[in-house]
């Protein structure tokens, strides 16, 4: 992109009276806002850009060039599962038998709509070996929270409000305290060992010291270090001992898909994270979906609307009556109808994202129950791959295997003065996205490289050798590498000042 | 790298006190504020309000992380460096001249918990 001829906002591009459209004549006669009440009606015209029609097109257009997504090239993002979004998802979830239902259709006229729903809830509860899903959650951290929420639910029916205490070990993500916090629990920080993994003897500790204040303990396995828990199976027998749950994290669980389950290790109550193992879109490319899965006995907690299976009609019922059906668990004004006092009621809108769960079980569904079970042998490959053939170069701080992803310490030879940040932006300038940088907290140059199983390997050894031509450039021409980007449409940004004083509206040139 | 000064006290989340007498300043050290980057926010407390030791008393946010601040000793905050709410950068500039808060000290014995500079460098190491 020509940034000097295309790099302006669409606001600097506003010509006042300049349009794209005409409307009928009388678009203002039978388009009135009139029977609005006053306190909803503008009393000034929104602040809007005009542009005519080939300037917004040229515009939008350009900026989607600078943008760089899977489909563009290696995304090795680290924790976030960058897998590819398959065409045969997309395909499917904007068919218009899809895509044109509404929420409160009648469920006779959506039976093959809700049999999806529904497919999709078992698959997960069977690759997870938990008993029930919800798929309500609108993305991972709702679905933490409404995880958190079951739990503390749990603990209320069997009264014991008194257990507020979350265990979270400090190599955590971000969301785990942050969605305890939300939930009203306390955050109690379990510490790691060097080697990542939970230090069991301070979590003894922790449960002696507050076993019967603790509601449950959330962990990531394999943890953000990509390293599996090999003590897994002792940590939550410990923690069910002192009357905790157990709570799994979803965010790992690629390395696992199909080799282990969650529910076997003990795990209580867990979130997927549709758009990282089940190859639906992330963030900006789409809305999450945060499925919740429980194990048998805490089913009764799960929010609504659920989806469920009716035994078959008989032939002497004369097979009219819906195979599935949708509960939306009414609850009664005093609360007492007793089934609707144990859930949690509604997460969210109606179903949760339903277009993404097309996606994912279209992904389920391509890939089969055998192939499924090479999804996460071929991510932990991968990762292995690439951090055996990069450690002469990268500091690896943590022996031995690593399942879907890889951390580094920044560069082995830090006398240059090139950090993990320095990498990362002269990545961009050979044209891959930048692996995730300075997480986990545990070391000071962090550099995460997940791969996913989805890369060649033509491709990962590309990659390997730009990462070994960054670190030879580090030593020969340092400044060249403190300096990049050079060849991306905007360089290093001031993400101080971004932070300090963030500019989040633009009018300026408005009124012109 | 790191510098580390000597003649205070020092906590395992990183958290300095410099006593004069009856009052305390509290800050973060110099291996903190290189480990976190950028500082770009610092949450304080109040004037006169109540700090005990081993629980959160602000947070510091860098362009990495933000991380709570643990206080090492109790006491009542008596000031807050107002500085910092415009300049949270001078914790990266000279983290040890740019306390965050001056606490009277409630509790003089608890210093006995903390570490000296010696004993720090080596948590630092670990």
């Amino acid at each position: 992109m020509n940034r000097t001829l295309y790099g302006n906002l669409i606001f600097e591009l506003s010509k006042k009276g300049r349009k794209g459209y005409s409307l009928p004549q009388d678009y203002d006669r039978t388009h009135t806002t009139a029977e609005l009440p006053e306190a909803l009606r503008r009393s000034e015209a929104a602040r809007l850009p005009e542009c005519d029609e080939l300037t917004v097109v040229r515009h939008y257009t350009n900026l989607s060039h600078n943008n760089f997504g899977v489909n563009d090239g290696f995304y090795p993002l680290g924790s976030c599962t960058m897998k590819y979004n398959p065409v045969i998802n997309e395909e499917i979830a904007a068919m218009k038998a899809f895509a044109g239902l509404h929420p409160l259709q009648p469920a006779e006229t959506c039976q093959g709509a809700l049999e999806v729903y529904y497919n999709l809830q078992q698959s997960l509860a069977e690759l997870a070996g938990l008993s029930e899903f919800t798929l309500n959650p609108c993305a991972g951290a709702h679905g933490e929270l409404t995880g958190l929420m079951v739990i503390r639910a749990y603990h209320e029916a069997k009264a014991h409000p008194s257990r507020t205490k979350v265990l979270i070990p400090d190599s955590a993500h971000g969301t785990n305290p942050a969605s305890a916090a939300v939930c009203g629990l306390e955050v109690v920080e379990v510490k790691s060992l060097p080697d990542g993994t939970v230090d069991v003897a301070h979590l003894r500790q922790l449960l002696d010291e507050m076993g019967d204040q603790v509601a449950a303990m959330m962990m990531t396995n394999p943890n953000t270090l990509g390293i599996f828990e090999p003590r897994v199976l002792g940590i939550t027998k410990m923690v069910h001992e002192a009357g905790g749950l157990m709570y799994y994290d979803g965010a790992n669980l690629n390395a696992l898909l199909g080799e282990c389950r969650p529910g076997d290790m003990g795990f209580d109550v867990m979130h997927i994270n549709l758009h990282k193992t089940f190859s639906t879109p992330h963030g900006g490319g789409g809305p999450g979906s945060g499925p919740v899965g429980v194990r048998k006995g805490l089913e009764q907690f799960l929010p609504y609307p659920r989806v469920k299976m009716e035994a078959p009609p008989t032939a002497t019922e004369g097979g009219t009556a819906p195979l599935f059906t949708v509960d939306f668990g009414k609850v009664s004004p005093s609360g007492d109808d007793g089934r609707a006092g144990t859930s949690l009621g509604s997460v969210g809108s109606f179903f949760g994202n339903y277009g993404v769960m097309l996606k994912a079980y279209a992904y389920i569904l391509s890939l089969g129950r055998e192939h499924v079970k090479q999804v996460g042998p071929l991510a932990t490959l991968n990762a292995n791959y690439i951090k055996e053939r990069l450690r002469d170069d990268y500091l690896l701080p943590i022996q031995g295997l690593c399942k879907h992803e890889v951390v580094f310490d920044g560069l082995v030879d830090k006398s240059t003065g090139v950090t993990t940040m320095d990498v990362a932006k002269r990545l961009l300038d050979y044209g891959y996205h930048a692996p995730t940088i300075y997480f986990p907290l545990l070391f000071h140059e962090s550099l995460m490289i997940e791969p996913t199983e989805n890369e060649s390997k033509e491709t990962i050894d590309a990659f390997i050798n730009v990462m070994h031509t960054i670190a030879a450039e580090a030593k020969s021409d340092p400044e060249l590498v403190k300096t990049a980007p050079h060849n991306t449409p905007i360089g290093r940004v001031d993400d101080v000042l971004a932070a300090k004083h963030p500019i989040t509206t633009y009018w300026k040139s408005l009124e012109n | 790298m790191a510098t580390f000064e000597s003649g205070l006290y020092y906590s395992e989340s990183h958290e300095y006190v410099r006593v004069e007498g009856e009052f305390g300043y509290i800050g973060i050290s110099d291996y903190a504020q290189h480990a976190l980057g950028n500082v770009v926010y610092v949450d304080m407390p109040e004037v006169d309000d109540e700090v005990t030791a081993g629980e959160e008393f602000g947070a510091v946010e860098s362009v990495k992380a933000a991380s709570d601040l643990i206080a090492p000793v109790s006491g009542t905050v008596v000031e807050v460096n107002e500085a910092l709410n415009d300049e949270p950068e001078l914790l990266n500039k000279d983290a040890f001249a740019n306390w965050i808060i001056k606490v009277q000290l409630s509790d003089k014995s608890e210093l006995d918990n903390l570490m000296d500079v010696e004993a720090y460098k080596k948590h630092c190491e670990a």
